[in-house]
Formats: structure tokens, C-alpha cells, sequence
């Protein structure tokens, strides 16, 4: 079916995108690569393992439960899950359906009258000595594992990075079994309070927010759960897995104090500094991105691409809340709906609130500019190609190069099979600060990747349906 | 010496190819006299560059030798042709039968009819050449001077060009050498030049790092047409080389499409197409990434090196469509040996920006 | 056993009687739960690392969990790079790590 909306990404924004969509009466397509609805955020068991109560594992079980089962039973929402978005461009989105990575995938090209993108964040990891030992996981994967597996990753385990997100991680794994033996969040009390608490009023739009929050950080973890401030994981390690941590105290520039060093043996431990937005598909459809590198959204959650929305953490690191607020304003305007119903006052109340909350959240846990001084010349930045921080500061020595096109190429950092999701903005920001004039040049960027989702040369070869070339005569 | 670069250097062209250092795609006549005179440059580069660029990323060169491969009976009769006329100017172009073609790369499909190995082909990471290039300028007194836009000329009384006014002010110089890829044909404008340079957009699609390695560069024997075309329409001719990476290059498009370089996955399906049908068992590769780029076209399809036909002082260097790495240090030898009045080491006549065959066709 | 999964038994969630699923990693047997994915099998099972890197030659296994690092891949029942977390495993599969894409040269 040709869809009046397309919705890519089928976490809160999206489902909430398709069913404000479908109220408007518009037929919907929503897709995820995912085997389920859900998105990281309420990732769950497959159908294979039914269990009789997951929402224990779970914040807004139910309202997830009622969303999925109405557009699972709608007949104008197709939901194909296993579709993985390949491209953007001219003639559609183009989808591979199918097993991950698999071969000979089915091939969709959807044109849609317009185009919701909900493709979601996933964590940021800042290097630290030792982080590519087994037994290291980005806080989100530990979580994914808990959650959509049961399986936990160690016995004794740490938790550390930057943001209110480590909270429910730590509580994932606690609830798993896990001995958790700290959370460490590298920015100091004095900040998260002045932040937190700057103008309380703010919060008062946000309850169920704070509540949250305050769920985890005084109710669930407390007194099983340290929690500390001001310190990071700023070494890890071990041979062949990892054995144990070292811990420092932190200035508020992130730059370790000499002394505070504390060694914790382990065997996991789990980091995230924050999100990186997922926006490859959105730079592929053209949308325009703000100075901090999210999706630029109007208060209608139009892109500056004609009939593109967005909803949800590319367009600003929020929590589900801010998400499905998104996705309902962004799905009823997709679909013809006025930007000024009635129906969406709800919905821009919460935007409003919570994106205040979001953005002083945002600078509470900022990532400190002097945390490189935890680096070794021997750290892995680029885990694929295995470039070490020493090879990307002798690689901008030798050089000199202000251009991100020759500094990748020159040292292969994000080069390999994850195309620098995972080192991108890290070593951008290396570079960076050590090119000459302390900037590059020109608009290259990591986050462009015409290929969204890699792709066998063999399924590529069947989207050919052009004249093939002259084949002139050789001359 | 002073370097200008509207962006960054090396971030257009420069790091967008193959770095085909090739000799089997030239019939014989000016163009392969440049080719041939460049290879014995490039030879030599790689060992100076390190000597004198100390700590330097190493510029991957690879003399590996080039395939060229012809799947019917009618590219096998133009391979022929080709390497015949090749062979008489005095390029190494050796038959290998089928046999022996699968036993040197054993991805190839055992339908071909028949192959030509070049032994002088070679490959150079450009981007990395091309600033190790830039960094032997630097060391040599040249000035980089990068996100600096050329916005006109500066001339003296009698309309010789003496320099250019840029965003960043204005850069005095006895000369001004235009490099600027396809984009040559833009800037020669600005400072009242006459140069038809225009882009010819092009695709490649790159694999995760593989086990096996294609040890040479391969071809389809159309590549060896499709260099030649003058058509503005999609063409495809099939290039497959492992990087030192591991990755496989495979390519490539050619169209005019202006500076478009938004997806078009046509391209890259066809680019597939091709790629699959002269290596069967690259069908299940992954390919990770696709990225474009723009080659400077001229209409002759021979590069232009020389004077600007009326503004003194005005110099070209630029014109080499999908051949710019390769013929750089040869191009760069001729355009100093013009500019110092010096004898070249080969024919410079045939590169001339007012040769008959650039002249607008009324 | 330092990573592992959730006692069935106990688990709060009230899962259903799980069905054993047996895959071949590197010639060695692993016991998994069927609706694990190939990672989720082997890290239940205390594999943390599963393949070495091409050019430094050090462990790997699973790393973001999620499909974005890349970290985890591995060769199914001979189809190459396929990513551990992303692949629901079957009984029987047989996981290969080729130190392949790998050991050629730097």
C-alpha cells in the first residue's frame, strides 16, 4: 500500500507519530529493523518467550501495551518490523525486509504523501584506557541485554558516564541480579544542582519526569546503589577481559585529580556519556540540522524538508515523554491534521515543559572539555580500525590538515564497519581542538552515511532496473 | 608559493577517487605519453615523500599491475584492438587466457573471453598522497591558506593578472595557477579566463574489510569506452581493487548532473549489477558505504595544461577528468617548466587551453 | 560464571518454560534460550569475546548490543557479517570467527 505517512522507527515517537497519524485518518506504513515494536526504550522479550509480567521490567508499560495493540489490529497501519531503511532519495525510501544482515532481503521502495523520521538515539561512549576489553558495554546494551534477553553481563559491576540515563541502567541490572558496586556520574553535585534545581518552577509541567527520577535515584537504588558524583571510570582493566577499574575524582572539567585514584575489581562494566542521535537518514532526505547537531524541528515537527517530520531524540535528547509528545504532534500534522486541534493541546503543554526539563538536563551532565586528559597515547578511539589517540595526534602533527575527509583517510579513524557511530564526534572533536587554527574546515561530517544499514552487492545489484550503459564500441 | 583552498585542501575530488595510476585506459596519443611520463614520477614519489615527510601516513602506493576484462566476444575484439595500438606506442599489455586470469584473481567469472594484464597499473591512496604533497610544499616555503574563496582578479595597468582578491584579502602573485578540479571552470571565469572544465558526477561503493584480497585492479572492458564518452547520460564500467585497508573498491558512474551530489541509488544498483556479473562471488560482501564525487571534465577528454589563451599571467592546470591523481606530478612538471620558461619533458602543445578541439561547437 | 542469565526460576517477570537451543561457536557447543540472539546465547554463557580485531589481534564480543558497533559480528552458517546482537539464533547454527577479515596484512 502507497502510505498517506510513513513512520521509520517504531520506539515511543514513532508509535505515537503512527497513531495520532491513524486518527487523522491517514493510512499508515511503520517501520522498525527491530523483530518488535517498542524501540530501545521499551525493548522486550520476542514472542518466542512469553513471560506473564514484563512490565516489572518496565516505566509505562501499559500505555506502550495499549499503543502497540491498537495499530497492531488496525488495518490501515501496516507494521513491518525486520525492514531495514537502506537509503533516501529521489524515487523513495528504500527498505530491505528482512533477517539482520541477512541475504536476498525484499526489497520496498515506499513513496508516501509524507514522512515521519523517529530513528532514535544510541549511547555515547567517551574512551577510557581499556575500553575495548570484553566485559566493557555501552550502558545501553546492558540494558538491552537485561531487558530483551535476561541476560546480565557480570557479577560485579559499574555503571559510569554522564546522565540521568545511568539510573535506570543501574536499576535494569540490579533487578537482573547484578551486584551493582557504583554508579559513577562524572559531573559534580554543585552542578547537577545548580542545573536541576536553577528555576524549580519548570518542573512543575514535568511529574512524571521528576517522579521517575526521584523513583530511581531515592526509591529503587537507594542504599543498594551508591551513587556517586564527580568521579569516572578513568582506566580499565585486564588481558583478556576485564578485571577492574580504576576510579577517579573529577574537576568540573572532567580532568581527573591526581590522588583520588581508587581501584574496584569487577568483571562488567557499563558506560555512556549521553546519546548520539541516529540522523543518516535524515541528512539523506536533505533536513537541515541545528548547531548541536540534532534534527531542526518547528513547533510542528516539521524538518526543513517539505513533507518530512521528526520526532523524538533526533531532534533532542528528551526521554520518552518529550518522544511521544513529539511523535503525536509530528503524526497529526503528517497527516493533514491542523497544527492548532484541540487534540494536540496536550501534547504541546508536555513539549513545552519537557523540553525545558530536557535542555537542563542537557547541561547538568555536558560533556567536560578537558575529559581527554584520562586518554593514553595507546587508548583506542576508533574501536573498528583500531586507531589509538596517539595516532590521531601524530597524524594531525605530520599533516597538518584541516579537512576531516583527509584526517579520516590519513588515519583511518571511522573508517571500518560501524562508519564512526561509535568514535564520530569524539574523534571530530580531537581533531578539533588540535587542528591548526582549532577548527577544521569546510562541512564534511561523520554523520553523513549514504548507506544507512549496510546492504549485501548482491541485493543491491536487483535494485538496478535502468538501461544498463552504452557499452560504446572501444575506441 | 601560496596555496589556496575555498574549504579544506584535499576535502573534493582529490578524496573522492580511486587512485588509479593507470596506463590501460589510454589509447595512444598525448594523453598516454602524460600517463606514462607520470608513472615514472610516481615511482619514484612514495620513497622521497617518506624520506622527507618523517612520521607521514604512508601513501599506500601499489604497483599491482591492472586486469582488464572483456565478457563477449565484441569487447574482446576492442580489448584487442586496444592493447595491439598499446603495445605499438609501447605500453606492457600481455593476453592471459582465461585460465590464467581465474588463477590470478579467482573471483573473476569463468565466462569472461578474454584479459589483458597491464603490469604498469598501479594504485596510490589520493587523499593521503595529496596531502603528503601538500605537506612537501609546506616544508618547501609554500603558504596553505584554507576556507579562503577566490572572489577576483587583481590586475595590473596593462590587465596582466598580478594576484587575487579573496574573502580573507587579496593574495599577490607573478602567477595564478588554476587547480581547482571541476570546479576550474568557475574560478577561470571569475579572473576573466576562457575554460570549459565541467563535472562528471561519479558513485563507488566500498565493502566491509574482507579475508580475500583482489590483488589487482580489475576492469570491465567497457571502462576503457566509457572513459572516452562523451555522453552526459548514467554509464557504468566496472572497477573491483582491495585498499590496503582490506576494504574492495567497486565502481564506478559517470554522469552530468552539475554538482548534484545528492543519492541516487539507480547509481548504485547499477554499479552492483555490473560489479556481481564479472565477480560472481562478491555477490554476499557487505558494502558499508557509498560516496560521491565530482571529476573535471573537458570535452576532448585530455587535460588542460598551459596559459590562458588571453590573460597573461593566468595558468591551468586542471581538466583530468578521472585521471587527475595519476597525471598529477606529470601535469605539475609541464605547468613548472611553462611557467619557467623551460624546455618539458614531453609534447605540451597537445594540453593547451586554446587547442581547436575545446573550442565551442557553435 | 560471572555473566549469565536471569534464574528462570526466580525471575519476577514470570517468564514460560524456556526452550533449549544448542549453536556451534568456533567448533564448541553453547546452550542458549530459543528468542536469544546469537550474542545474547553466548554471553549468557560467559563468552565474553568471540573474535579478535584485524590489526592488533585483541579480543572482541559484544559492545553497544544494539546494532551500532559493529563489534560483535560473526559468520552464521556461512554468510559473513552478520551482527551477533541482531540475529535471533536458531539450533544448530554454527558461528564462525575467521581471524579472517582479519590477518591480512596491515
Amino acid at each position: 500500500m502507497t502510505p498517506d505517512v510513513l513512520v521509520i522507527g517504531a520506539g515511543p515517537a514513532g508509535l505515537a507519530a503512527a497513531l495520532a497519524a491513524r486518527r487523522v485518518g491517514a493510512v499508515v506504513v511503520l517501520l522498525d529493523a527491530s523483530d518488535y515494536v517498542g524501540g530501545q526504550y521499551w525493548r522486550h522479550l520476542p514472542v518466542t518467550r512469553p513471560a506473564r509480567n514484563q512490565s516489572v521490567l518496565h516505566h509505562g508499560w501499559s500505555n506502550f501495551s495499549a499503543m502497540r495493540d491498537e495499530l497492531e489490529s488496525d488495518p490501515r497501519c501496516e507494521i513491518v518490523t525486520g525492514a531495514h531503511v537502506v537509503a533516501i532519495d529521489g524515487s523513495g525510501v528504500h527498505v530491505l525486509v528482512g533477517e539482520s544482515d541477512g541475504t536476498g532481503r525484499e526489497r520496498r521502495v515506499i513513496r508516501a504523501g509524507a514522512v515521519v523520521l523517529a530513528t532514535g538515539a544510541f549511547d555515547r561512549v567517551l574512551p577510557v584506557p581499556g575500553w575495548d576489553l570484553p566485559g566493557v558495554f555501552t550502558a545501553g546494551g546492558a540494558q538491552a541485554l537485561a531487558k530483551g534477553e535476561r541476560v546480565v553481563v557480570g557479577e560485579r559491576v559499574v555503571v559510569a558516564g554522564a546522565g540521568p540515563f545511568l539510573l535506570p541502567v543501574a536499576a535494569s541490572l540490579y533487578q537482573a541480579g547484578c551486584r551493582v558496586l557504583g554508579v559513577y556520574e562524572a559531573s559534580r553535585t554543585s552542578r547537577l544542582l545548580r542545573h536541576w534545581l536553577a528555576r524549580p518552577w519548570e518542573l512543575l509541567g514535568t511529574p512524571d519526569k521528576v517522579g521517575e527520577l526521584a523513583h530511581y535515584a531515592s526509591g529503587q537504588l537507594r542504599g543498594r546503589v551508591p551513587y556517586h558524583a564527580g568521579r569516572a571510570v578513568t582506566a580499565i582493566h585486564g588481558e583478556s577481559r576485564v578485571t577492574a577499574v580504576t576510579v577517579s575524582a573529577l574537576d568540573s572539567s572532567w580532568k581527573p585529580l591526581a590522588g583520588t585514584e581508587r581501584t574496584i575489581e569487577v568483571d562488567a562494566v557499563c558506560l555512556g556519556h549521553g546519546f548520539t542521535p541516529r540522523l543518516e537518514l535524515a541528512i539523506a532526505a536533505g533536513c537541515r540540522l541545528t548547531r548541536d547537531r540534532f534534527v531542526e524541528v518547528d513547533a510542528d515537527l516539521r524538518t526543513s524538508v517539505a513533507s518530512y517530520f521528526a520526532a523524538g531524540e533526533i531532534t533532542g535528547i528528551g526521554g520518552v515523554d518529550l518522544a511521544l509528545a513529539e511523535g503525536a504532534i509530528a503524526g497529526h500534522v503528517a497527516a493533514g491534521g491542523a497544527p492548532t486541534d484541540v487534540v494536540l493541546h496536550r501534547a504541546r503543554r508536555a513539549r513545552n515543559a519537557l523540553g525545558r526539563f530536557a535542555a537542563r538536563l542537557a547541561s547538568a551532565h555536558a560533556i567536560g572539555p578537558n575529559w581527554s586528559t584520562w586518554l593514553d597515547p595507546s587508548t583506542i578511539i576508533c574501536r573498528c580500525e583500531e586507531v589509538t589517540f596517539g595516532d590521531l595526534l601524530s597524524v594531525s602533527r605530520a599533516s597538518r590538515a584541516t579537512g576531516l575527509r583527509s584526517l579520516k583517510l590519513l588515519s583511518r579513524a571511522g573508517l571500518g564497519p560501524c562508519q564512526g557511530r561509535v568514535c564520530g564526534r569524539t574523534v571530530e572533536s580531537l581533531l578539533e581542538a588540535r587542528a591548526p587554527g582549532g577548527h577544521l574546515s569546510g562541512d564534511a561530517t561523520m554523520d553523513r552515511r549514504p548507506i544507512a544499514t549496510p546492504i549485501r552487492l548482491g541485493e543491491l545489484a536487483t535494485w538496478f532496473d535502468g538501461p544498463d550503459s552504452p557499452d560504446e564500441s572501444l575506441r | 608559493m601560496v596555496v589556496l583552498d575555498r574549504g579544506a585542501a584535499v576535502s573534493a575530488t582529490s578524496s573522492a577517487g580511486e587512485g588509479n595510476l593507470l596506463v590501460s585506459d589510454k589509447a595512444p596519443g598525448p594523453e598516454l605519453a602524460l600517463a606514462t611520463y607520470s608513472l615514472e614520477l610516481w615511482r619514484n614519489l612514495p620513497a622521497a615523500l617518506a624520506e622527507e615527510l618523517d612520521g607521514f601516513t604512508s601513501i599506500e602506493f601499489d604497483p599491482k599491475g591492472g586486469l582488464v576484462v572483456a565478457t563477449n566476444a565484441d569487447e574482446s575484439a576492442g580489448l584487442a584492438r586496444l592493447a595491439d595500438a598499446q603495445r605499438a606506442a609501447g605500453v606492457r599489455a600481455q593476453s592471459v587466457s582465461v585460465a590464467e586470469a581465474l588463477e590470478i584473481e579467482p573471483h573473476l567469472t569463468p565466462s569472461m573471453t578474454s584479459a589483458i594484464y597491464y603490469p604498469d597499473d598501479a594504485q596510490v591512496q589520493p587523499a593521503i598522497a595529496a596531502e603528503a604533497l601538500l605537506a612537501s610544499a609546506r616544508a618547501a616555503g609554500a603558504r596553505v591558506l584554507v576556507d579562503t574563496t577566490i572572489t577576483g582578479p587583481l590586475r595590473d595597468a596593462a590587465g596582466r593578472l598580478e594576484g587575487v582578491t579573496t574573502n580573507h584579502g587579496t593574495v599577490e602573485a607573478d602567477h595564478v595557477v588554476v587547480a581547482a578540479g571541476p570546479w576550474s571552470g568557475e574560478v577561470a571565469t571569475q579572473l576573466g579566463g576562457t575554460l570549459d572544465v565541467r563535472p562528471r558526477k561519479g558513485w563507488l561503493l566500498v565493502t566491509t574489510p574482507m579475508a580475500h584480497r583482489i590483488t589487482h585492479k580489475v576492469y570491465d572492458a567497457s571502462y576503457v569506452g566509457a572513459v572516452q564518452s562523451d555522453s552526459g547520460a548514467r554509464q557504468v564500467a566496472t572497477v573491483i581493487e582491495s585498499t590496503a585497508s582490506g576494504t574492495v573498491l567497486i565502481g564506478s558512474s559517470r554522469e552530468d548532473v552539475g554538482f548534484d551530489s545528492s543519492v541516487d541509488v539507480a547509481a548504485w544498483g547499477a554499479i552492483a549489477a555490473r560489479a556481481v556479473r564479472l565477480m560472481p562471488t562478491l555477490r554476499d560482501t557487505s558494502i558499508m558505504r557509498a560516496y560521491c564525487g565530482f571529476r573535471p571534465f573537458s570535452r576532448d577528454h585530455l587535460p588542460v595544461i598551459g596559459p590562458d589563451r588571453d590573460v597573461a599571467g593566468l595558468w591551468y592546470a586542471t581538466g583530468h577528468e578521472g585521471a587527475g591523481i595519476g597525471l598529477a606530478p606529470a601535469t605539475a612538471q609541464l605547468v613548472t617548466a611553462l611557467l619557467l620558461g623551460e624546455p618539458a619533458a614531453i609534447a605540451v602543445e597537445p594540453f593547451s587551453s586554446f587547442r581547436s578541439t575545446l573550442a565551442k561547437v557553435a | 560464571m560471572v555473566a549469565r542469565p536471569v534464574p528462570f526460576a526466580t525471575d519476577p517477570i514470570g517468564p514460560g518454560e524456556p526452550t533449549p537451543i544448542t549453536i556451534t561457536v568456533n567448533g564448541s557447543s553453547v546452550t542458549g534460550v530459543l528468542g536469544q540472539t546469537l550474542a545474547g546465547v553466548m554471553i549468557a554463557a560467559d563468552v565474553l569475546a568471540w573474535r579478535t580485531t584485524r590489526r592488533r589481534g585483541r579480543p572482541r564480543g559484544a559492545f553497544c548490543g544494539i546494532g551500532v558497533c559493529f563489534d560483535c559480528v560473526v559468520d552464521v552458517n556461512g554468510q559473513r557479517d552478520v551482527r551477533a546482537c541482531q540475529r535471533r539464533a536458531a539450533s544448530g547454527d554454527v558461528v564462525e570467527t575467521p581471524t579472517s577479515a582479519a590477518s591480512g596484512d596491515q
